[in-house]
């Protein structure tokens, strides 16, 4: 076995490949770049080498660079995680040539599996299930066209680079497939210097469901069956499950099956993944394969007990696999979040900065539940604007489906991040849409459920009721504590009363509480709901039994009552005296200012271009300017009709969130 | 019989006030009335009224056929969670609030109650001004209540409730308060109206815009905070009352806390930036050192680059200034030294320890602030701080540069505890404009330059040539931080400070 080995990655993947190498006993090396210098894949590594300025490709992905911190150190193997250099046949051969073992797939495998075209034709040869289409490149528009007719529409027109729905388009006719061709085309030859195109038929009901395989050297080859990852942002997977809620045992064995096939066809070794598009009558279809392992891992490992980055690092120090196919069953059921800097109450921008408060909460693993965070921040750290702004990858497992979404929300609710804009309150709406609690969706479940992006939910009576109880048995304690205040007038104390009123979601909850040593039976609408928590003012997060069920709350500071986050709401919570609650009904709703007449910058960031001048007419949907975050380009589009006013800023400023940027008249 | 009859239906008719159609009408403005506030702001049931019947005995233009009982004004007492405190609501509704001598005469009375007792006053304003008919009778009460307003400053805490019109001379009774507070959209002051305004100055002006929260709270300073309506504002005065002593012979209160005093925040060992020229949020340090992370915060609006306001450690009350490196870099200028001088002055009437954080990176330079008088107004923070004998710690988290360093609690301003972090740098400017004085020989060559600016960035961007020297206590890991301050307050309680006799200082106003 291997006595030290890098890591060429950072973030949680890194984070994660040291942990199973330090259970092994082996020694690891980190390498980071000028932003990561604090960060905690650095600080958990025997040993870390400093590899460059921030941007990747001066740092992680400089192969050189890597290369000599593995010589540097003496690192006999080196893991690359995702991403990076995980699939770049370059990095094979350096290391190849350097005498240092590569933990992943051999170079040939990389090589015919990271051309669409090619895997294909592969898949096809080793009878994987394929879909329907044209391999060969095509010439011109109008043999798009034509082809498309062959393969019958709704065709997929499709960069063969390509990758992140980038050169992707859909037709349903011969005047989108022309169109189609051409900007498929052109985005490709932008973003991958490869402007290859092909066209295959578009799987109507799409599921986006995987096989993880795992290959050993000695020519045992298994599956380890499959996650679905349907709930996707933009082609980001968002959410991933094991197993699939979808497929049959049979369809199970025959995807797997074909998988194993298909790795064997190439000779692969180490973990893989085969990615299949599945139809609405199970009918799948290989899409490609992916020769690394991949971001979403961890719910396989919770179903299969199997270390897969273990396994990983055994084959390539020549090992065999320990377990045969009939080994591998399916033991409960495992969901993952993924949480991103993305702040979802703004169209999903990108949100970087300071982690002020960061609090997973505790990972744990019994026979009948298992929550595990897979994280490269802490508190105190830093969301740069250089990488990928995952945060963490939340996962719980249970017995079965329902149990393991239910833990999930739990675990959402007390997880506490601040300082950053964030997707958990969007993660938190998923897993109480009927629509993913029931199994039924596709990969267009995001884009069809939140058609015009995420405003927050609106939580109904019972969960209301349950918060109503809670924050009136919170507040009473923490009014309570206001009158132990010193310099009192003695025999003349406050008398904390038992009467509230709760006002939320533009609600009022009228509650009566009988408090007792434990907790506080809380009457409200008609009903007794039993309130229990070591809840203590100033708390950020409660964790409180209300009736017999866990309900967790994070809790903020407003005049006269609780910022209270729970589930995908984020809520204003009064809590007052009946008196005081009717005073309050006579004070006048305000509403928010109007911004509408200003372009307020979304995110912090750089003006590239402002679009437009001062006097301009613009129209609806007519770009105004573009900031560049997080290395992304980011368009601002009018919202409506209207004409430029005045522009308060201009190309290369840098804007804080919210600062105007143009006004309208 | 007869008197009790007698009594119930007074007491009803000075209850309603100016009757249920000016109820309405005060209801529909978006404002409570002058009882319905004072019940928001006591205890329950704790309120008890003066002078309920008291009338004005004014007889010019017929005023003698209307003689509200109250006179236009609620006085009394009562407790906020069990601590005394007096109060005064002006009735819109009874003649528009408008002062008369009675109605002085009620206030002058709860006032002089509050500075026997000591006990705070708090007022809530709610008036059209003077009573026109009383003529100068009306004045003279105003001018009692100034007095009163000078007598109690510094004895008893002032705190001024704007919930409604407080304009021309009428403003100067709150001016001299402690705090004032207003209510978003429903209140304004000024010393002369729109309407005059326009005649004098050809200015077209709202209420709202010469003298609303918004303008008073953000652009005069005149306010130290504003809210959202009546009963906001109410429930926050609540809260600042739990903060404050009753007066100034008592310390401040303490209350029972659910925060560990030993607590560590390893984030902010990643607080300051690596570099120098990046901002963050002072916010974050302040919130994180005090109990349950509570901060009230004062002239939130105003004068950005200072951050004022109360905390609590172990329980009990600590003012706190902060330069906040997010806004203009956190350096003092004109607004930030007077915004933290007033507050300095009033930790140190009321016996309240002051916690200060420091990264500051000079003066504002410029015209503006030279010719606004940048050097007195400075003077006035730095008078503040070296007067005040209630315990002081400071923590330099980065930058202490240049006078600014002196000023912001330096331990030649008899700080108790001067406690440095490791990032700070402790020195007369930055390396760079030091380098180009002491070597402006070698201002032509950037090789050198940039070596003595190295040199001197070696030398002073670390806080050991301070330590070494004394003025800095001792360097302090930031995590450990709010537990080093805890102990050094702590150990505080029973400071004393015996200053020579004066009748009273000169602050250079």
């Amino acid at each position: 076995m291997f006595k030290k080995i890098l890591i060429a990655n950072r973030g949680e993947i890194a984070c994660r490949v040291i942990k199973t190498a330090r259970k092994m006993g082996i020694k690891t090396v980190a390498i980071y770049s000028d932003a990561d210098r604090n960060a905690l894949h650095v600080k958990m590594a025997d040993e870390a080498v400093h590899i460059g300025p921030p941007p990747a490709n001066e740092s992680y992905i400089v192969i050189d660079k890597v290369m000599a911190a593995i010589k540097q150190t003496g690192a006999e193997a080196v893991h690359p995680g995702y991403g990076f250099l995980s699939e770049n046949p370059k990095f094979a051969d350096a290391l190849n040539a350097a005498g240092v073992a590569f933990i992943g797939p051999p170079k040939g495998a990389i090589e015919k599996m990271g051309d669409k075209i090619t895997s294909k034709k592969i898949a096809q040869e080793a009878d994987v299930s394929t879909v329907p289409g044209y391999m060969g490149l095509i010439e011109d528009a109008e043999d798009a066209v034509k082809i498309s007719n062959e393969v019958g529409y709704p065709v997929m027109i499709k960069a063969s680079a390509g990758g992140g729905g980038k050169g992707m388009r859909i037709a349903w006719n011969d005047d989108e497939a022309r169109e189609g061709f051409q900007s498929s085309k052109n985005e490709a030859a932008s973003s991958f210097g490869d402007d290859r195109i092909f066209i295959e038929k578009f799987v109507t009901q799409p599921r986006h469901i995987e096989i993880q395989v795992l290959a050993d050297g000695h020519g045992n080859a298994v599956y380890l069956h499959e996650r679905e990852c349907s709930i996707q942002r933009r082609n980001q997977k968002v959410i991933e499950e094991a197993p699939s809620p979808f497929l049959d045992e049979a369809t199970r064995k025959a995807m797997g099956e074909q998988s194993v096939a298909l790795a064997q066809a190439v000779g692969y070794t180490s973990a893989g993944t085969v990615e299949f598009i599945v139809d609405g009558d199970r009918n799948f279809y290989f899409l490609e394969m992916n020769t690394r392992l991949q971001v979403e891992h961890p719910v396989t490992e919770l179903i299969t007990g199997v270390d897969l980055v273990e396994q990983m690092i055994r084959v390539a120090a020549g090992e065999k696999l320990p377990f045969a196919q009939d080994d591998l069953k399916i033991n409960g059921w495992a969901m993952e979040s993924r949480l991103y800097a993305e702040d979802p109450y703004r169209g999903f921008l990108p949100s970087i900065g300071r982690l002020t408060r960061y609090r997973p909460p505790m990972e744990e693993a019994t026979p009948t539940r298992a929550v595990r965070n897979d994280t490269g921040v802490f508190e105190g750290g830093e969301i740069s604007m250089y990488y990928d702004p995952m945060i963490a990858k939340l996962c719980t497992w249970a017995p079965d489906r329902a149990t393991a979404i239910e833990e999930m929300r739990l675990a959402l609710d007390g997880f506490e991040l601040e300082g950053i804009g964030h997707n958990l309150p969007f993660l938190a709406a998923v897993y109480d849409h009927p629509k993913f609690t029931s199994g039924k969706m596709t990969t267009a479940f995001i884009e069809e459920e939140y058609p015009d992006g995420f405003e927050g939910v609106t939580l109904d009576e019972s969960a209301c009721q349950r918060i109503a109880a809670a924050a009136a048995a919170m507040h009473r304690v923490a009014e309570i504590r206001r009158t132990r205040i010193s310099g009192r007038m003695d025999n003349h104390e406050r008398h904390v009363g038992d009467d509230w009123v709760v006002t939320l979601q533009g609600a009022s909850h009228d509650v009566t509480i009988t408090a007792d040593r434990s907790g506080a039976d809380v009457s409200i609408g008609g009903q007794s709901l039993r309130v229990e928590s070591d809840w203590a003012p100033g708390d950020p997060l409660a964790r409180l039994m209300v009736d017999g069920a866990p309900l967790v709350l994070k809790i903020g500071k407003i005049s006269g009552g609780f910022r209270v986050r729970y589930r995908g709401a984020d809520l204003k919570v009064h809590v007052r005296t009946p008196r005081q609650a009717e005073l309050a009904a006579l004070m006048p709703e305000k509403l928010p200012p109007d911004t509408s007449k200003y372009l307020l910058c979304p995110m912090p960031g750089l003006i590239v271009k402002i679009d437009v001048s001062e006097g301009d007419e613009v129209q609806e949907g007519q770009a105004l300017c573009t900031i560049e975050a997080m290395k992304m380009e980011n368009i601002l589009r009018a919202e409506r009709k209207g004409t430029v006013k005045m522009i308060n800023a201009g190309a290369g400023d840098s804007l804080a969130v919210d600062e105007v940027i143009m006004e309208f008249e | 019989m007869d008197v009790l009859q007698e009594l119930e239906t007074r007491r009803e008719a000075a209850r309603l006030g100016g009757g249920e159609k000016r109820i309405a009408a005060q209801h529909s403005k978006g404002k409570l009335t002058a009882r319905e506030r004072i019940e928001l702001l006591l205890d329950d049931g704790s309120f008890e009224e003066f002078d309920m019947f008291v009338a004005h005995r004014c007889t010019d233009f017929g005023m003698e056929k209307d003689r509200p009982a109250g006179d236009g004004v609620v006085t009394g007492w009562g407790t906020i969670n069990g601590r005394l405190v007096y109060v005064f609501a002006q009735d819109f509704t009874v003649m528009g609030g408008s002062v008369s001598e009675t109605h002085g005469q009620k206030i002058c009375k709860i006032m002089d109650m509050a500075v026997q007792n000591g006990a705070p006053i708090i007022g809530i304003n709610d008036s059209g001004g003077a009573r026109i008919q009383e003529g100068v009778a009306s004045l003279a009460a105003y001018g009692e209540i100034f007095q009163r307003n000078i007598t109690a400053s510094g004895v008893v805490p002032q705190i001024s409730l704007i919930m409604g019109p407080c304009a021309g001379g009428a403003v100067y009774s709150p001016a001299m308060t402690d705090f004032i507070f207003m209510v978003k959209d429903s209140s304004y002051m000024f010393v002369t109206g729109p309407d005059v305004v326009k005649t004098v100055t050809n200015e077209h002006v709202t209420a709202e815009e010469l003298g609303g929260a918004g303008t008073h709270t953000k652009k005069s300073s005149v306010a130290d905070g504003a809210f959202e309506n009546d009963v906001e504002a109410l429930a926050e005065a609540r809260r600042l009352i739990d903060f404050l002593p009753l007066n100034n012979r008592q310390k401040a209160p303490v209350r029972p806390f659910f925060d560990d005093v030993n607590r560590v925040e390893e984030s902010l060992d990643t607080l300051v930036p690596d570099n120098p020229n990046m901002p963050y949020d002072m916010k974050e340090l302040i919130t994180k050192l005090a109990d349950e992370g509570d901060f009230y915060e004062i002239q939130e609006e105003f004068a950005k680059n200072i951050l004022t306001g109360f905390i609590r450690m172990e329980g009990s009350t600590v003012g706190v200034v902060a330069n906040q490196p997010m806004v203009l870099a956190g350096c003092l200028d004109i607004d930030a030294s007077r915004k933290a001088a007033r507050f300095v002055r009033f930790c140190d009437a009321f016996e309240i320890p002051l916690l200060t954080l420091v990264d500051v990176p000079g003066f504002l330079p410029g015209t503006s602030q030279e010719y606004a008088g940048v050097i007195k107004h400075g003077a006035k923070l730095l008078y503040a701080y070296g007067e005040a004998t209630v315990p002081k710690v400071t923590v330099i988290t980065r930058k202490a540069y240049g006078g600014a360093y002196v000023v912001m609690a330096s331990k030649h301003l008899a700080g108790d505890f001067n406690y440095a972090w490791p990032t700070s740098e402790i020195a007369v400017m930055g390396a760079k404009g030091a380098t180009e004085i002491i070597h402006r020989a070698d201002l032509n060559d950037p090789e050198k330059l940039a070596q003595h600016t190295q040199d001197y960035e070696d030398r002073f961007a670390n806080p050991f040539v301070a330590a070494e020297k004394g003025v800095i206590d001792e360097v302090i890991m930031p995590h450990s931080t709010r537990k080093r301050v805890c102990r050094a307050f702590a150990s505080l309680r029973t400071k004393q400070v015996t200053t020579p006799w004066k009748k009273h200082d000169n602050i250079p106003l």
